[in-house]
């Protein structure tokens, strides 16, 4: 250990430490300096935060471990299909800015269980949207657990449950004492990590590859000393292996690409943690442009992250075939491939964690890289004659981003603030998530249905105690996870598409949707949602309950697959809430009045003063 | 607490700009990025195929574009009707 340091170069360990140790003490600094005092400080930062750091604290809300660590991964294994992610979870945005955010914004209370209880004049309402917000919100929390402990195993050396602890004791300390202020400067910090995480290694790559430092202009420009564009490249190696063409391969058909990216978007429109940012900006005018700065900050990852998927795409084949990128040389040739023995270091690395691993088919002790279920009779062919009996390297997707500067053979640091940036997008994620939990529980439930007569103090403290409860619980799931982490990420986004966002949007653009019409869509979506998500995956994830033949097969309903369903859940919202609506009677006068008031921003600091 | 503005012909207007946002809000993302992305991918903008740019790069910009024309149609509107906060 101490003769490692003592070389020029620090020791890649504690280089890691290092960043991550000052990311953290960043994030403790920021929490005592943002305690919370009040109910209005604790949900809504007190309404006080400006719209650009506003959409910086909800770019890292909304840029989870998922995006940091697995979206360019999915991205370089799709190719073009892959933009479904890229457009989905960007184009909600613009939902959320002109659909809901302002009107949210302008009603003035906390949440979204509050808004639609108070506009479907109903208790019942106000309780099945708790539900439907419980669910989403811990599904997706579990997720955020998870990546922490990886992140924690791979780049710190202690075991993943080390990790776990480590990470609830964090978000305890700023979450549970600074409430939504101090979640907010938190992310703002952590925003900054993240970023610079992200696009640093990204600059380097598109140097290394292009000569361009912005990877967006990399992405479309001529491959360094060659006359042939880095895109049109990489379709020609890949398709040579027997891969689809990089720039055209769609996932699934074309309806499903459509649904997919539509559920996508409608369901970041209707996630709660999301939306409940929008109540923190001072005025109706501050909430449009703050979901535009957020999205401007979303952005900057969103932009390079499909130039980090091929750019890594590339120098994955460069790595195992040296040549073919380069020099143009044939990939079947005998001594193409590199000797297994002869691997790079990163890869010696990530085999240890079980994320990629190596099997010698053909016994020839090189590494053959290429899509052996091709229906490519080139390919096949070509393969055939080269000897080669499957494909030998399996690479998990979550490698890609956090194995790019290793793979570049950046420089250490490079490698440590990639550690603290993913941390950073878990734990903000996850932050917000237990904001939006805490307040459901302890204003929705406790204020609004059981004990009406609670003290603010009161409330305050339960939605601390319920902040905590929430974080053993995200925690405990994170330790046990039960068997369904991957598809729970598609069940979030499929509940809040199917239920909360249609429910919200009839109560600002209907003046005459009433609680019946309304109850009934929510219900309505978010069974037929389940449903189908359930048919596939198993009720409640439990294996061995999926009900496929019932249903005529997996993605019978026109080939959608389950996480592409949502949009179709929010479909029947609609067609429900509107024919239950017809025949029930209408929303009461005052109700009306309210709606006419939400859609003006004029009288918002009225409201703001109400509570 | 009575204003003398005309809320019907304001929310008239929000609604109009809201459709018009929304066409082209469809027509980048799920027209040039997705049913059309074929027809796109004919022409190039640099060395990318313009369908795959707006599948992964294009309707981004658009999007934050669109956020902040449409925040800033919203405001004018607000002082044109005179329903702007206080």
């Amino acid at each position: 250990m101490f003769k490692k340091t003592e070389d020029k170069k620090m020791d890649l360990q504690t280089t890691i430490y290092i960043m991550v140790g000052l990311s953290f003490s960043l994030y403790i600094g920021i929490a005592i300096w943002a305690r919370a005092g009040s109910t209005s400080e604790f949900y809504s930062a007190g309404g006080s935060v400006h719209p650009v750091l506003n959409g910086m604290a909800t770019g890292a809300d909304w840029m989870s471990a998922a995006s940091f660590i697995s979206m360019a991964g999915l991205i370089s294994n799709m190719g073009y299909g892959g933009g479904l992610f890229l457009m989905g979870w960007t184009g909600g945005y613009v939902l959320l800015a002109m659909l809901l955010a302002p009107y949210l914004r302008k009603f003035g209370k906390f949440t979204v269980p509050q808004f639609i209880g108070d506009r479907f004049y109903s208790k019942g309402a106000a309780i099945v949207a708790v539900m439907c917000l419980l669910t989403a919100s811990l599904t997706y929390i579990i997720g955020q657990m998870t990546g922490v402990g990886v992140a924690f195993s791979r780049f710190l050396g202690v075991s993943s449950e080390i990790g776990i602890y480590v990470g609830m004791g964090i978000v305890f300390l700023y979450a549970v004492f600074g409430g939504m202020k101090g979640i907010t400067y938190t992310q703002v910090a952590q925003y900054v990590v993240l970023i610079l995480a992200y696009t640093i290694p990204a600059i380097f790559i598109s140097l290394q590859l292009t000569g361009h430092f912005l990877p967006q202009i990399g992405l479309g420009s001529n491959i360094v000393g060659q006359d042939v564009s880095l895109l049109a490249k990489l379709d020609s190696v890949v398709t040579d292996l027997g891969f689809g063409k990089y720039t055209t391969t769609t996932a699934g058909s074309t309806l499903n690409m459509f649904v997919y990216t539509l559920s996508l978007m409608i369901g970041t429109a209707g996630l709660p943690h999301v939306i409940m940012r929008f109540f923190t900006v001072p005025t109706v005018k501050d909430a449009r442009s703050s979901a535009g700065w957020a999205l401007v900050f979303i952005a900057i990852l969103y932009t390079t992250a499909p130039a980090v998927a091929a750019m890594a795409k590339m120098n994955l084949i460069r790595t195992v075939t040296p040549g073919v990128v380069m020099q143009g040389s044939d990939p079947y040739a005998a001594d193409s491939a590199i000797e297994y023995a002869a691997r790079p270091d990163w890869m010696k690395r990530w085999e240890k964690t079980g994320l990629l691993k190596f099997e010698d088919k053909n016994g020839d002790g090189r590494i053959q890289y290429y899509e052996d279920k091709t229906k490519n009779e080139v390919a096949k062919g070509k393969a055939a004659a080269a000897g080669w009996k499957g494909n030998e390297l399996t690479v998990n997707a979550d490698i890609i981003v956090l194995a790019n500067p290793e793979i570049a053979l950046l420089p250490n640091w490079v490698i440590g603030l990639v550690a603290a940036g993913g941390l950073a997008a878990a734990l903000s994620t996850a932050a917000g998530l237990l904001m939006a939990i805490s307040a459901a529980v302890s204003h929705d439930l406790i204020k609004n249905v059981f004990v009406p007569s609670i003290s603010e103090k009161g409330e305050l403290l339960a939605g601390k105690i319920a902040m905590a409860v929430a974080i053993v619980v995200a925690g405990w799931l994170g330790l046990n996870p039960p068997g369904f982490a991957a598809g729970t990420v598609a069940l979030a986004f499929g509940i809040a598409a199917s239920s909360l966002f249609p429910a919200i949007m009839m109560g600002i653009f209907s003046k005459k949707m009433n609680k019946e019409g309304a109850i009934a869509g929510m219900l309505a979506g978010l069974a037929v949602t389940l449903f189908y998500v359930f048919a596939h995956k198993g009720i409640f994830f439990v294996k061995g309950t999926d009900f496929l033949p019932l249903i005529g097969g997996a993605n019978s309903f026109f080939g959608i697959t389950p996480e592409a369903f949502g949009a179709i859940g929010a479909l029947v919202n609609f067609a429900v809430a509107f024919i239950v609506f017809k025949m029930t009677p209408e929303p009461p006068e005052h109700i009306q009045h309210m709606v006419e008031a939400v859609r003006i921003p004029r009288g918002s600091k009225l409201v703001n003063g109400a509570h | 607490m009575k204003h003398d503005y005309d809320s019907g012909a304001y929310w008239k207007e929000t609604l109009k700009l809201l459709r018009n946002v929304l066409i082209l809000w469809f027509l980048v993302s799920f027209g040039a990025g997705i049913l059309f992305v074929d027809f796109f991918n004919q022409f190039h903008l640099g060395g990318y195929p313009l369908g795959f740019w707006f599948a992964q790069q294009g309707s981004i910009y658009f999007f934050v574009g669109q956020i902040f024309y449409y925040a800033w149609r919203m405001n004018n509107l607000d002082i044109k009707f005179d329903v702007q906060e206080d």
